[in-house]
């Protein structure tokens, strides 16, 4: 019985230092980095490689919000909708975003280049509402600046490649805006 | 002089390295402190940092004149803050083309730049130093205090003032139950929230037997508006992880870990770089200070749950699960992370540890007799003075969001504070001379929390601020409990027709019953306290309720299916700026007359308010 129960013991102990280097919670981590998402496929290899049912996976990468199982787009722009964010009037200022890009939380524009997502808090409360544009931090914003500031990241994602490969154009930026 | 490479493998290596850390540190005392924190990162202070750098170095001052990229200085509003040391020539809202002046002036000739000075809003009052600052004056800066003098990249520096004396002293000259009586008698109350006696959950995963223990550091700071944690792992990680360390010899764990929310990118950079400092003095690994006490510490990070910050989800998600919460008992000093005992310390809590057992008459003194030591709150929302403050415990809220923060944002009139999170509650104005202590706010329907303090005034609406803290719970909830899950989604559901114009007058009676089966028929912290802010703001703020129930009205002009814009006809001079960037093309007029809005069209989004000039937009 003893024996027994040594043996559930160092089982058990191997398990956990196994779980312990390649928790699933990392591991996923470290797919989204590689692919800035987490693909089917992918996933389905990981649940194959570690002998894990995919619907566990699969659960975990639904739990967590900053997993995400489809494409994110090429400019990730965040808005704070932290209490202190609230009470300064980020909820326009996320729903001005939300008309300007066609998108709500959470998804990403048509062609690929823009993702929205709603965060919780970044702690920045002084710069309050906060939005980030590409790891930009762009303070005190209202719903009105909103569209100088698309028009603004417009432009430098312009810059940043040859016109004849801009997208930008058929962004769904300023679709409804008059300049 | 000790090499920094050099092992410390006694208590007695670490007393002669400090010592001669701290005779470098006075003789060398000139430096310039930008903070370097979220907030005044987020205002520019990184290129702020690389433009002093490079004047000093052309200005051949840079072996005279140290630099230092700091956590946070506290008084976030008022970023990039730069302090000169050691006068302590306070400068607010820094940029780039005043450095050239700063080094010039004040650092080469001791000239004050007045335009750079913190200004008193409502005394108009100017102030050059820090301390003289009113922020300051009622803080006590146990934790917070040596940020000024520490770059978080440097253990140097911590290493001067003091830093891992109290490791040593406890490694080497107490007992794990010394140790614990010592922090019960300090009255340490976990900071994280809950305020449950740091030092008997201690003895409680001491008293565990197995050959296994696990300490954590809950950094899972979900808290929307606080960011106590994020900033001392980002300013002072050494200290927490002194904490860390004395904790896990105190309960007997040779393994530590620190749970860290991934929207924390830098506070995970700040203590893995702190880590292997640690590592390679030989401060963290085996037989630290020739004690016989192993101890290594990892770093696990979050994926974005608010729930994990639970202590068994925390594990649950550590362990690469779902983070939901379990049934307790058994708790997790007799079954935690991997099955084995396992002690969870907030990041505050931790640390207050080295300044316990380094400064414990001090600590004892401070505070109340339930709630000792210090306390910090994020003071955030409709206040004049953003930031961190550092308070004793037991201040009365009022001084807090007065005499610190500076009153209220804009002349405006102060409504409510919200405190303790999505957990607490509002409080009206007849309550601020609540002391900041874990049992008078929970008598008057709030709480302590992780410290959040978020000031709202006339303009903030009390129904739509319940409704906020719904949806963030109705995101979070993990949907374990039926009646959490559903109870969330039922009282948002009612919310959500009271701002919609669609309000009954039976509904306020319906939310707070239903209120009272959420908290009593759920099973983790979440769900039990998921009804306060709809209980607290009922209880403080029913007229609002009923304001929006019965005359169809938001008082404070938030709730858009309550409120109409309009022009008004004397102020209008028909400049067309309006019209033209009203988004939904909803303002008609022409030029030099006067314009009017299509209430149809009309998305209420606000931007003419925004943008009119001749205050000639009306809401009501």
């Amino acid at each position: 019985m003893r024996q027994l129960q040594e043996q559930k013991a160092s089982k058990e102990q191997n398990n956990n230092n196994a779980s312990n280097n390649h928790s699933l919670v990392t591991m996923l981590h470290q797919i989204q980095e590689t692919y800035n998402y987490l693909p089917e496929n992918v996933l389905r290899e990981l649940a194959k490689e570690k002998n894990i049912p995919l619907v566990d996976l699969y659960r975990v990468a639904t739990f967590y919000s900053l997993f995400s199982l489809t494409p994110k787009g090429k400019h990730k722009i965040l808005t704070c909708t932290g209490t202190a964010c609230h009470v300064r009037g980020s909820e326009k200022v996320t729903e001005e975003i939300s008309r300007v890009l066609g998108i709500q939380p959470g998804e990403t524009t048509e062609d690929g280049e823009y993702s929205l997502e709603a965060v919780n808090c970044l702690g920045a409360c002084a710069l309050a509402p906060l939005v980030v544009v590409d790891e930009q931090y762009h303070a005190n914003m209202t719903p009105a600046q909103i569209g100088a500031l698309f028009n603004g990241v417009r432009k430098s994602t312009c810059q940043d490649k040859e016109s004849s490969h801009c997208h930008c154009s058929s962004v769904a930026v300023g679709s409804k805006e008059k300049s | 002089m000790p090499s920094l490479q050099s092992r410390i493998n006694t208590a007695a290596d670490l007393f002669r390295l400090q010592e001669t850390l701290q005779q470098r540190a006075s003789s060398n005392n000139r430096y310039i402190a930008v903070c370097g924190d979220t907030g005044c990162s987020a205002w520019g202070s990184k290129s702020v940092k690389d433009v002093f750098r490079d004047c000093l170095e052309q200005k051949g001052l840079a072996g005279q004149v140290g630099m230092k990229f700091t956590g946070c200085l506290g008084l976030c509003e008022s970023g990039p803050v730069v302090i000169i040391c050691p006068e302590q020539i306070f400068y607010q809202k820094v940029q780039e083309e005043d450095v050239e002046e700063i080094i010039d002036k004040t650092v080469t000739r001791g000239e004050i730049i007045p335009r750079l000075l913190y200004q008193d809003v409502l005394s108009g009052e100017t102030y050059t130093y820090m301390n003289e600052i009113p922020f300051y004056q009622k803080q006590k800066r146990l934790l917070m205090g040596n940020n000024l003098k520490i770059d978080p990249n440097s253990i140097e520096d911590y290493l001067a003032l003091g830093g891992y004396s109290a490791t040593a002293r406890a490694l080497t000259e107490m007992t794990p139950l010394e140790i614990i009586d010592e922090v019960k008698f300090s009255k340490l109350r976990g900071r994280g929230g809950a305020g449950f006696s740091a030092g008997d959950k201690w003895k409680e995963c001491y008293d565990a037997v197995s050959d296994r223990k696990y300490i954590i550091c809950n950094a899972d700071e979900g808290d929307p508006g606080a960011f106590m944690d994020r900033s001392l792992l980002e300013g002072n990680p050494h200290s927490v992880l002194e904490g860390l360390i004395i904790g896990g010899f105190a309960v007997g764990a040779r393994e530590g870990m620190i749970y860290v929310r991934a929207e924390y990118p830098t506070a995970v950079v700040k203590i893995k770089h702190a880590l292997h400092q640690a590592e390679e003095l030989g401060l963290l690994g085996e037989n630290i200070f020739g004690s016989g006490f192993d101890f290594q510490v990892s770093i696990s990070i979050g994926a974005g749950a608010f729930v994990s910050g639970e202590t068994s989800a925390l594990i649950a998600s550590i362990e690469g699960r779902a983070g939901e919460p379990r049934q307790k008992p058994p708790r997790l000093a007799q079954r935690g992370l991997w099955g084995r005992p396992t002690v969870v310390n907030n990041v505050e809590s931790l640390a207050n540890i080295p300044v316990i057992l380094r400064e414990g008459e001090e600590y004892r003194r401070t505070g109340t007799d339930k709630s000792r030591g210090t306390k910090i709150f994020s003071l955030v929302g409709k206040v004049v003075n953003t930031g961190l403050v550092e308070v004793p415990l037991g201040i009365t809220i009022r001084e807090i969001i007065e005499d610190i923060g500076g009153g209220i944002k804009g002349g405006r009139s102060f409504k409510a504070v919200q405190t303790g999170g999505p957990s607490g509650g509002c409080l009206p104005e007849h309550l601020l001379d609540t002391p900041t202590d874990f049992e008078e706010l929970n008598a008057v329907g709030s709480m302590m929390g992780s410290g959040g303090m978020i000031v709202m005034d006339d303009e903030t609406c009390m129904v739509d601020v319940a409704r906020y803290f719904l949806r963030f719970l109705q995101d979070e909830s993990c949907g374990k409990c039926f009646s959490c899950r559903e109870g969330i989604n039922r009282l948002l559901e009612i919310i959500d027709d009271i701002v919609h114009g669609l309000g009954t007058p039976g509904h306020i009676d319906l939310l707070r019953e239903l209120s009272v089966v959420v908290k009593d028929s759920t099973l983790c912290g979440l769900g039990q306290t998921s009804a306060n802010p709809v209980l607290s703001t009922l209880q403080y703020f029913e007229e609002e309720y009923r304001a929006h129930i019965k005359d169809k009205k938001c008082p404070a002009g938030v709730c858009k299916a309550l409120i109409h814009f309009s022009i008004d006809l004397e102020k209008c001079t028909g400049c067309g700026v309006c019209k033209k960037k009203c988004p939904e093309e909803a303002i008609s007029g022409e030029k030099k007359e006067i314009h009017e809005i299509d209430p149809e069209r009309c998305s209420k989004c606000g931007i003419c308010l925004d943008t009119c000039t001749f205050d000639a937009v009306l809401k009501c």
